[in-house]
């Protein structure tokens, strides 16, 4: 057993529970998470939908197989979401000090340490995640021995405007061309699209995008609460009254909601899994799907002209929306998985054929 | 649809055996649910009359039958069903539906297959339609050619390059395959492997890829989901049956992991599979380079494992798919409130790992390969690989304590051992590790992944770190609970902190205990919720972990609790009729109002299913983690009797704990255990018993078998090799026996008791109370005694004992009752020579035979028996055996075809791996019905006859005879042939295998000339390979079907000379009044 620092875990309703440090010995506030992926820790952890958040992954054993390198393609990292850790700290019950894996170059503790993230083991995490359950999502903090913080509420700044990119970049070159508003997409989006035949103009969060030459507009996954983007709300409402085609994921359905009139609300403690089992509406379709988000789109504010795309068959709450004519639709959980399952990348088949069918009507 | 099925046939499995055992009694138990729960009314096939799915209530129509096509056509005209399920009796099962479908007996009949069609069934079993079908949608499996004969093998072959694997189409777990290294190995295994089947597959070697499996679930509506993945911690080459196998995956990326999953989906949906589906994988462990190895369209033993890995009901939920339901029309079972339609969320990690029974057999190749050869497994659960397989290591009961702590192991050659593994693998790898060999240099041996062997250097780092501390009050609390999270017991503790040796070790692990508490390290009782806490869930699927701070549930402490603790892992000796008996029991506690708790960690059980008890704990069997479950609960009572020897077991030690064991007093179980307690028990009440002496020095064994004269039985404590018991003839087999296979001292002494010969056994299965005998069932063997009982052929009522004696079984019976003053279930073993009884064995518990003669005579002895542990009235029944108009035939069922060179005879010691029980109007027809159940056929040509000593001839001269008047042409070896002639029975000369003339008996076996093997062994210690054996072996290695023993071959030929198969009655269980 290494000798490591001691760690106190403190939930703002005053639960502690004590650890041991791993990656950085240093203090972290934030909000507290549960994901109950089984496997994926370098695609979450790159997620910027976690920004601000310590994640606690409720599988007990984390870090087998290290850390990727950081080989690019496209001119972005092959193996993570992003270029690097949005969580604000790391819970597992029982770290892997020894790793083994082909594609790793590091372990999961070094590759912490390097970005200056906090992790702590030997937590009992079902007993914590029940406790989330129970409570809802809550505030916490971790302490290394020796050190401490105050709280810290990451919902009430702008994430997005933390993880979203400055500048405006252009990938690819295909015949597709699509303006991506960048509230902290995950890089399975770009890859996905890029693999359609597009050329993606990715933006800022806040940019005023109308002035671009496109064909489609996709609106991507991010942290945090979705009415904090009023900028990206008023760009969008001014699309939805076009014709272009719209996809919208996660943040990016909460955004369309909102655009659309629709009302979002957070939820007690999110979906945050590769497991979430979604019924296209009307249809005997269900999916398996993976989700990472705190708030909802309320499914009884939509408005005349849309209608609930997807809903969760677990708790019957929003999964995606649609428009009744335009050809504007978006979901609730990630199409582009990484990680988690890949049964709705058709999905994004459906965008490019709705922009192809746009392009031809023009 | 859903309303048009309105009856259905469901096929068993039929007895247990190597590649297809007790998970098919879950499975089908879990079908006959469902379909009941839709109000269709349910026939089953099944010869296996102990399994739990053959008990009254659960299937609506049961058919002790033999599950092949004649059988189940002759039950479809009668029954008229409109729908059949083919997918719940493993290979048996699907086997069989596949040549009725294609004798068109559905369509006759108008029948509907549920579930996934015949068609693609077909498609996964015959490898060449397999692959073509994968490469429709550019899957890649192994590169291979499908072969029709030895030569095109060799080419195929070497086109190919060897190393090859080669593979047999429709068999069970891997049957026929094997590695080739060279041309001639791959002439020696092709030949076997086309005795089982027409086509065989020659295929690239892919030897140390990762193997990771599937269970996919698709509806009509084509909703597929992945309910559990699994990673095998051997390598590609070593049968997932024989490999230690985790879920979920630990060592595959994000990426792998899904790229895996999405394929199994395209799979399914292309293959079009409605309800469940097992695929294999191999993947290279330096890139994501993968190929399938195998789709299982069907229920299998990985299914069953993932169920109980996962709490997803796996056989339920396909079943209603079947039906016609959409996935994400069904609920979550465990929830309750979400859908079925997700992938279970695991928040701790299983460790599944076999159990071999090697030991049992003379002359088996230890080796561990692609084919199987354990007989059973169990399923540990943990929140650190450490815990999990260190509690594994623990419950496959054959003596071992965990990854350390286990003494007498000792290994040759190590790096032998490592590159080819046997049984021992993996404590070939502790050693590997004590010895400071490099996980560098134990991966190049073994290509197990490295992540699992730094785990295992965890375990042995904490160990040395153990050992450096000489008590206990020393060691640091936080490392003591670090030893507690990794797994390790109080006893491993005590080993390696204190050097506790055999008589000290008991009293320390209590200190331990003691100490451990008393500053608060116990373990955590956590939920198996499938969903990782996400959402409450009302689940009583619990296990135990040192890696946790809360309870997940709430003790009343309300004196309610009964706990049953099972039977751990199905080995030789004991398998599916003690799960039967504990599923009764509990059952028996439900509906007299307690709270049933069961413990148990066997994945292929009913009893482990978590709908079956009020809570159940999926987790060690051991004292130590009973004593746990026993603080919590501060139960009732506990009741050891019905999980066959390991509760047994733990009785006295939990009764000096002050542990309230229900029904008899273990004090009573310990004078029936206690040899010299038993037999001074026996003699002080003038019982007789045959003659024994506990001896610890060779001379002695001498002298003393001069006074009782050979044969004897020799015991030793300590076994060298080879079986642990054996009856010797004479002076030389004796010292021989000693001097190899035995150690003779003062602290392994030697039991050794008269043999008697040509005495008929005779067993009471029965219920006391307070002393009083209420209920028994007596039985007889066919065989002489000599045959263990678990492989003997039983049958009840015994229809050949005289009245006196039994009267006399029955008095005894009574007498030792009142003696041990007994509450619940017992079993004695007598022997009867003329009107001589003696007494051979005694056990204060159910038995073996408890399920055959409860359904045989429709009176659950167990539900008796638990009423009176319970303390509940319980009534005599008022039936009398003698009143059964109809006999039951239980008959072994064996594996020796999986267990390459094993002598396929019998002997002392216990080698079938499970039976089948079959009720007929009379002897005869039960008889056939049974060995037909386990293989036998009538033979359509002619007899090889080799019978052994001069009794056995003359007891099967009027067999011989008979088979003479039916017009069978009777072949038999040379002392044989002219004992028949001289009886003016014409028989041809068939020369030993060793002589170089024709015919020759190995020949007439390989052109299956003979479909009829019959060969009784010289002398009942028959250890030499010679011609014997090898007649045997060849007869089972090339399928033909062997008699080793010449009273059931009488019993066998006799009947189906005087009966033809149609003569057999199809009735139903509740025909039979």
């Amino acid at each position: 057993m290494k000798n490591k620092t001691t760690v106190r875990l403190t939930l703002e309703d005053g639960t502690v529970y004590t650890g041991k440090s791993f990656g950085a010995a240093i203090p972290t506030a934030g909000e507290v998470v549960f994901n109950t992926a089984m496997t994926g820790y370098p695609e979450s952890l790159t997620d910027p939908s976690y920004r601000g958040q310590i994640l606690c992954l409720t599988y007990p054993l984390v870090g087998n197989y290290g850390a990727p390198g950081k080989e690019e393609a496209d001119d972005i990292l092959k193996y993570f979401e992003s270029s690097s850790i949005h969580i604000s700290g790391l819970i597992v019950s029982d770290y892997s000090f020894d790793y083994s894996h082909w594609n790793a170059t590091e372990s999961l503790d070094d590759w912490l340490l390097k970005n200056k993230i906090p992790g702590v083991y030997g937590i009992d995490t079902r007993a914590l995640t029940k406790r989330i359950r129970e409570k809802g999502a809550m505030l916490g903090k971790l302490e290394p021995a020796g050190s401490s913080i105050d709280f810290f509420d990451p919902n009430k700044v702008n994430l997005v405007a933390e993880v979203a990119t400055r500048h405006k970049k252009v990938y690819g070159t295909g015949s597709n061309k699509i303006v991506l508003i960048d509230c902290g997409v995950k890089y399975n989006i770009i890859r996905n699209l890029l693999r359609r035949d597009t050329t993606i103009i990715r933006v800022p969060w806040d940019y005023d995008y109308q002035s671009e030459e496109f064909d489609g507009l996709f609106l991507s996954n991010g942290p945090g609460d979705p009415k904090m983007c009023q900028a990206t709300i008023n760009n969008v409402k001014k699309s939805l009254n076009g014709n272009k085609p719209v996809f919208g994921i996660c943040l990016g359905n909460q955004l369309m909601a909102l655009a659309s009139g629709a009302d979002t609300y957070k939820l007690k403690y999110g979906h945050r899994s590769h497991n979430q089992p979604v019924l296209q509406v009307g249809t005997d379709k269900a999916y398996i799907t993976s989700q990472n988000h705190g708030f909802a789109v309320d499914n009884i504010t939509l408005g005349r002209d849309w209608e609930p795309y997807f809903i969760n068959i677990n708790d019957n709450t929003n999964e995606g929306m649609i428009h009744k004519r335009k050809p504007f639709f978006s979901t609730q959980f990630h199409p582009e998985a990484s990680g988690g399952p890949t049964d709705t990348d058709f999905l994004f088949d459906i965008f490019i054929e709705n922009i192809v069918r746009y392009k031809e009507s023009k | 649809m859903k309303d048009e099925i309105r009856k259905v046939l469901i096929l068993g499995s039929g007895a247990l055996k190597i590649g297809e055992a007790g998970e098919f009694d879950y499975s089908g138990s879990q079908a006959l649910k469902a379909l009941k729960e839709e109000g269709i009314e349910t026939v089953l096939i099944n010869p296996n009359i102990a399994t739990v799915q053959t008990t009254e209530n659960i299937a609506d129509k049961i058919y002790f039958l033999p599950v092949n096509p004649y059988f189940v056509e002759k039950v479809i005209e009668k029954e008229h069903p409109d729908g059949v399920l083919l997918s719940f009796g493993g290979q048996t099962a699907l086997n069989c539906g596949t040549e009725l479908f294609k004798a068109g007996v559905f369509e006759k009949h108008n029948i509907k297959v549920l579930g996934t069609p015949v068609k693609a069934i077909m498609e996964t079993e015959d490898r060449e339609l397999f692959v073509n079908k994968l490469n429709e949608i550019n899957i890649q499996t192994p590169r291979s050619i499908a072969v029709r004969g030895v030569p095109e093998s060799i080419e195929a072959a070497e086109k190919l390059g060897f190393p090859v694997i080669i593979r047999a189409a429709y068999t069970l777990g891997g049957q026929g395959s094997g590695f080739a290294y060279d041309s001639e190995e791959l002439r020696i295994l092709a030949a076997k492997a086309f005795s089982y089947t027409n086509q065989i597959l020659v295929e690239e070697s892919l030897k140390g890829w990762k193997e990771v499996e599937y269970e996919v679930v698709r509806d009509r509506f084509d909703n597929c989901i992945t309910v559990c993945n699994m990673e095998n911690f051997d390598p590609l080459g070593i049968h997932t049956g024989e490999s230690i196998v985790v879920a979920p995956s630990q060592t595959l990326t994000n990426s792998e992991y899904h790229k895996l999953r999405e394929l199994s989906i395209r799979i399914i949906r292309h293959i079009g599979i409605v309800g469940e589906c097992n695929v294999q994988y191999a993947l290279d462990p330096t890139s994501e380079d993968y190929r399938v190895i195998e789709v299982n369209a069907r229920l299998s033993r990985s299914s069953a494992l993932a169920s109980k890995a996962t709490g997803y009901p796996l056989a339920f939920v396909a079943a209603k798919l079947g039906l016609g339901y959409g996935l994400h029309e069904l609920k979550n079972s465990v929830t309750r409130t979400t859908t079925a339609c997700f992938e279970p969320a695991l928040d701790y990690i299983v460790c599944k790992i076999p159990r071999w029974d090697l030991n049992k057999f003379e002359g088996v190749s230890h080796l561990i390969g692609s084919s199987m050869k354990s007989v059973g497994e169990v399923m540990a659960i943990g929140r650190t690989f450490e815990e999990a397989i260190q509690k594994g290591l623990r419950m496959i009961g054959q003596g071992m304590h965990g990854f350390t702590g286990n003494r007498d192991l000792k290994f040759k050659d190590i790096e032998k051992e490592l590159s080819e593994p046997t049984d021992m693998r993996i404590f070939s790898i502790a050693e590997a590790l004590e010895k400071n060999i490099s996980i560098d240099r134990i991966y190049e041996l073994t290509k197990i992944d490295k992540w699992f062997l730094y785990k295992l250097r965890n375990i042995v780092d904490i160990k040395n770190k153990l050992c450096e501390f000489d008590s206990i009050e020393k060691i640091p609390h936080e490392f003591l609970l670090h030893a507690k999270v990794n797994g390790f017991s109080d006893f491993q503790i005590a080993r390696h902190v204190l050097r506790s040796d055999a008589s000290s070790i008991n009293r320390e692990m209590l200190r331990i205990r003691a100490f451990r508490k008393a500053i608060g390290i116990i373990p955590f009782v956590k939920q198996i919720d499938t969903l990782a806490a996400e959402y409450p869930a009302v689940t009583n699927y619990l296990y135990l972990t040192y890696s946790g701070i809360e309870h997940d549930i709430a003790y009343q402490s309300d004196n309610k609790s009964v706990i049953v603790l099972g039977s751990g892992a199905y080995r030789i000796g004991s398998s599916v009729e003690f799960d039967w008996c504990s599923v009764n029991a509990i059952n028996t506690i439900r509906q007299e109002g307690f709270r049933a708790v069961m413990i148990n960690y066997n994945p292929e059980t009913v009893s482990t299913d978590y709908d079956i008890c009020d809570r159940l704990y999926f987790d060690e069997l051991s004292f130590e983690r009973v004593m746990d479950i026993i603080d919590l609960e501060q139960p009732k009572g506990v009741i050891v009797s019905m999980g066959g020897q390991i509760p047994n077991n733990l009785a006295m030690r939990l009764h000096k704990e002050n542990v309230k064991v229900l029904g008899t007093s273990p004090i009573s179980i310990d004078r029936a255990e206690n040899r010299h307690k038993f037999s001074f028990m026996l003699d002080t009440m003038k019982v007789d018993q045959p003659l024994w002496k506990e001896l610890s020095d060779i001379q002695d064994i001498y002298k003393f078998v001069d006074r009782i004269g050979f044969p004897v039985l020799v015991r030793p404590s300590y076994v060298l090799s080879g079986a642990a018991m054996n009856v010797v003839s004479n002076k030389s087999e004796l010292s021989h026996f000693l001097e190899l296979a035995a150690q003779v001292s003062k602290q392994y002494p030697v039991v050794v008791s008269e043999f008697i010969e040509n005495a008929k056994e005779i067993e009471i299965d029965a219920v006391a109370k307070n002393g009083e005998m209420i209920a028994y069932a007596i039985s007889e063997h066919v065989e002489f005694a000599g045959v263990h009982s678990g492989d003997a052929t039983m049958v009840f009522p015994a229809q050949k004992i005289y009245f006196e004696t039994s009267r006399r079984i029955k008095r005894i019976s009574r007498q030792i009752a009142k003696e041990l003053n007994i509450s619940g279930p017992f079993n004695i073993q007598f022997l009867a020579k003329d009107n001589d009884i003696k007494v051979i064995e005694c056990n204060l518990r159910a038995s073996r035979s408890m399920p055959f003669v409860s359904k045989v005579l429709k009176s659950n002895l167990i539900e008796l028996a638990t009423k009176v542990m319970l303390g509940i009235p319980a009534d005599m029944p008022d039936k009398s055996v003698f009143e059964l108009d109809y006999v039951g035939v239980k008959a072994p069922q064996f594996s020796f075809s999986r267990l390459a060179m094993a002598d396929p005879v019998l002997g002392v010691d216990m080698s079938s791996t499970g039976e089948v029980g079959c009720i007929g109007e009379g002897f005869y027809e039960a008889i056939l019905k049974a060995m037909f159940s386990v293989g036998y056929r009538v033979p359509k040509k002619s007899i090889l006859l080799s019978t052994g000593p001069a009794r056995s001839k003359v007891e099967l001269l009027n067999s011989a005879k008979a088979l003479r008047e039916k017009g069978h042409k009777l072949y038999a070896t040379r002392g044989t042939q002219q004992f028949l002639e001289s009886a003016g029975v014409e028989a041809h000369v068939a020369y030993w295998p060793d002589e170089n003339k024709s015919p020759n008996t190995l020949e007439l076996i390989k052109s299956r000339e003979v479909d009829l093997v019959v060969n009784i062994p010289k002398d009942l210690s028959a250890t030499e390979l010679n011609n014997d054996y090898t007649i045997r072996r060849s007869a089972v290695d090339f399928n033909i079907p062997l008699i080793t023993n010449a009273r059931l071959a009488s019993a066998f030929i006799l009947a189906f000379c005087r009966m033809s198969i149609d003569d057999l009655e199809i009735k139903s269980w509740d025909e039979y009044r």
